[in-house]
């Protein structure tokens, strides 16, 4: 991590040294549905991932995706089991940032871009205080870094997809998180943007920052993630992307009727279950 | 012409009614941007009508109406809570079923109670030409205590606003700011009884900050220009009144209507004429 990030860095939790940035262990989340009675969302998931690695989650939808994020974050309780974040609970934790997908953003709201950074400092500014010149400072360098510096007046609503996901992920740099949380930021962006996304996240990795990152892009996964989690309620696999992803793991996690559609530089798995699921 | 201004202003209850209504006219405009923002207005019409029994039960017991208002604000807010919590009701259901209850329970007091419909027309849209000395205190400071709160959590209303995900990884008491909007809103409610009345409420919420939404692209302006189009609703409407005996509530109110309309069609890049004239 850079000296000027860590001379900023405050944690509510100190993160007990050598513990892995994110460790889960029996994790069961279920819930009752007035129809369909108890529904299990997330069932018996073990898996630990070590401070600095970069995993892909994937899954069909409906596969709890969203769920295992909410859990991370610490918005959601499991019914059963435990999450750890750098030796804790999730609760006393503001390491955690989470870019949501873009269609879950009001890109009408009235602010700039370097407003929505700033708020990534709202945590450490505290209450009843208004930001000072070193978190001015720390939304200039985390716009900076993304290549946004430029965009810092524009109001969100007139950015490219590609400008907006990293608008979102300098306001988790500006929050200073050691762990990223990304729902499908690969979804509708060119070829061009998506490899200025991986350069960034890159160069975080190199700072040591550990990223999930939910996609539905099988190539992308085996190619540019250090380890895959194939996920449908439970892990179907988990680990290096060419050993997660091979046809019997993919019709597993899938179902019956998986389609793999191989395109020049893309795979995409589609199966039955899209779109009927709760995600 | 100079004259036809000033002329009023010799009276002493229309120096009044124009401070409360310009007070109040900031207040629900800076207020309303986060109730257009949150997508709140159905929520606020509410909360206007549910603090009916409260005001009317402090009235009849002398008690001062922004308690009896807040006890029903927040009995509105915990009921909307409590019966979503299952799952079993959507949140527009549990509102409306409250809403049209506790507005029901007020009008039954009311009306059990003797001078039923003078009181129930001035509940119900406003008596600004009869307000007190006392009343524009008590109209001041509620003022004072939404603005300043405002002030005082502007970071943190503007992200649970914004992303309420973030909020709760910033660890920030999501709970208590929104009881304190919904609390901040009662208060405003009861600082705007007399100005507007129950039954108009919403549009002081909505319709100037709606109006500033289509002007601004940033936060504070926005607050700013739904504050001045507040402000200039408020006065234009006492004018209004006083001259051609409309009564002062749905006078301020048309007023702002009248400068949503203007800007709804004329707003620089955004205005439907502006549109059609590319």
């Amino acid at each position: 991590m850079s000296t000027f990030v860590k001379q900023l860095t405050y944690h509510k939790h100190e993160h007990e040294p050598d513990s892995a940035a994110l460790t889960l262990e029996g994790i069961v989340v279920a819930y009752h549905d007035a129809v369909n009675g108890r529904v299990t969302a997330l069932d018996n998931l073990n898996f630990t991932v070590q401070t600095g690695e970069r995993i892909a989650v994937v899954g069909p939808n409906g596969a709890g995706k969203s769920t295992l994020f909410n859990l991370i974050v610490g918005t959601l309780k499991p019914t059963d089991g435990r999450v750890h974040i750098f030796g804790h609970g999730p609760d006393g934790h503001i390491c955690i940032a989470y870019v949501p997908q873009r269609n879950n953003i009001d890109w009408q709201f009235p602010v700039t871009v370097e407003d929505v950074v700033m708020m990534g400092r709202v945590g450490r500014i505290g209450l009843f205080k208004w930001p000072r010149k070193q978190d001015w400072a720390m939304v200039r360098h985390s716009l900076e870094r993304v290549n946004a510096s430029h965009l810092a007046k524009r109001q969100i609503g007139g950015l490219s997809g590609g400008q907006q996901q990293r608008v979102f992920i300098a306001r988790a740099l500006a929050q200073e998180a050691e762990l990223l949380l990304l729902d499908e930021p690969l979804t509708g962006l060119d070829k061009p943007s998506q490899d200025s996304l991986f350069d960034i996240l890159d160069a975080l990795q190199a700072e040591g920052v550990t990223a999930l990152v939910a996609t539905h892009d099988l190539n992308t996964a085996v190619e540019r993630f250090d380890k895959v989690m194939l996920l449908n309620r439970e892990i179907v696999a988990y680990g290096a992307g060419q050993s997660v992803l091979t046809p019997q793991n993919l019709q597993h996690a899938y179902g019956g009727h998986v389609h793999l559609i191989n395109s020049e530089d893309t795979m995409m798995a589609l199966a039955d279950t899209c779109c009927g699921g709760r995600e | 012409m100079m004259t036809w201004f000033t002329d009023p202003l010799q009276f002493d209850f229309i120096m009044r009614a124009m401070a409360a209504a310009v007070i109040v006219g900031v207040i629900c405009s800076v207020l309303g941007v986060y109730v257009v923002l949150r997508g709140m207005a159905f929520l606020g019409d509410a909360l206007a009508h549910t603090i009916l029994p409260g005001v009317v039960i402090a009235f009849l017991i002398g008690w001062p109406l922004a308690v009896g208002a807040l006890i029903f604000g927040v009995l509105t807010a915990v009921g909307i809570g409590v019966l979503t919590d299952r799952g079993d009701l959507k949140e527009d259901t549990a509102i409306g079923v409250i809403f049209a209850g506790f507005f029901a329970l007020g009008v039954a007091l009311l009306s059990a109670s003797g001078n039923y419909t003078l009181d129930l027309a001035h509940f119900l849209f406003g008596n600004l030409l009869g307000v007190s000395t006392s009343d524009l205190w008590m109209i001041s400071v509620l003022g004072g205590i939404v603005l300043l709160t405002i002030l005082l959590f502007y970071k943190e209303f503007l992200v649970i606003s914004f992303d309420m995900i973030l909020a709760a990884t910033l660890r920030l008491p999501v709970t208590f700011l929104r009881y304190l909007l919904l609390i901040l809103i009662a208060i405003t409610i009861v600082a705007s009884l007399q100005v507007v009345g129950i039954a108009l409420m919403l549009a002081m919420f909505v319709t100037p900050a709606a109006a500033a939404s289509l002007l601004t692209r940033r936060l504070p302006t926005m607050m700013l220009v739904s504050a001045l189009i507040g402000i200039f609703s408020g006065i234009t409407g006492v004018y209004a009144s006083f001259y051609w005996n409309i009564a002062s509530g749905p006078a301020v109110v048309l007023v702002a209507t009248a400068v949503f309309i203007l800007t709804f069609l004329l707003a620089p890049g955004r205005g439907v004429v502006w549109r059609y004239s590319k």
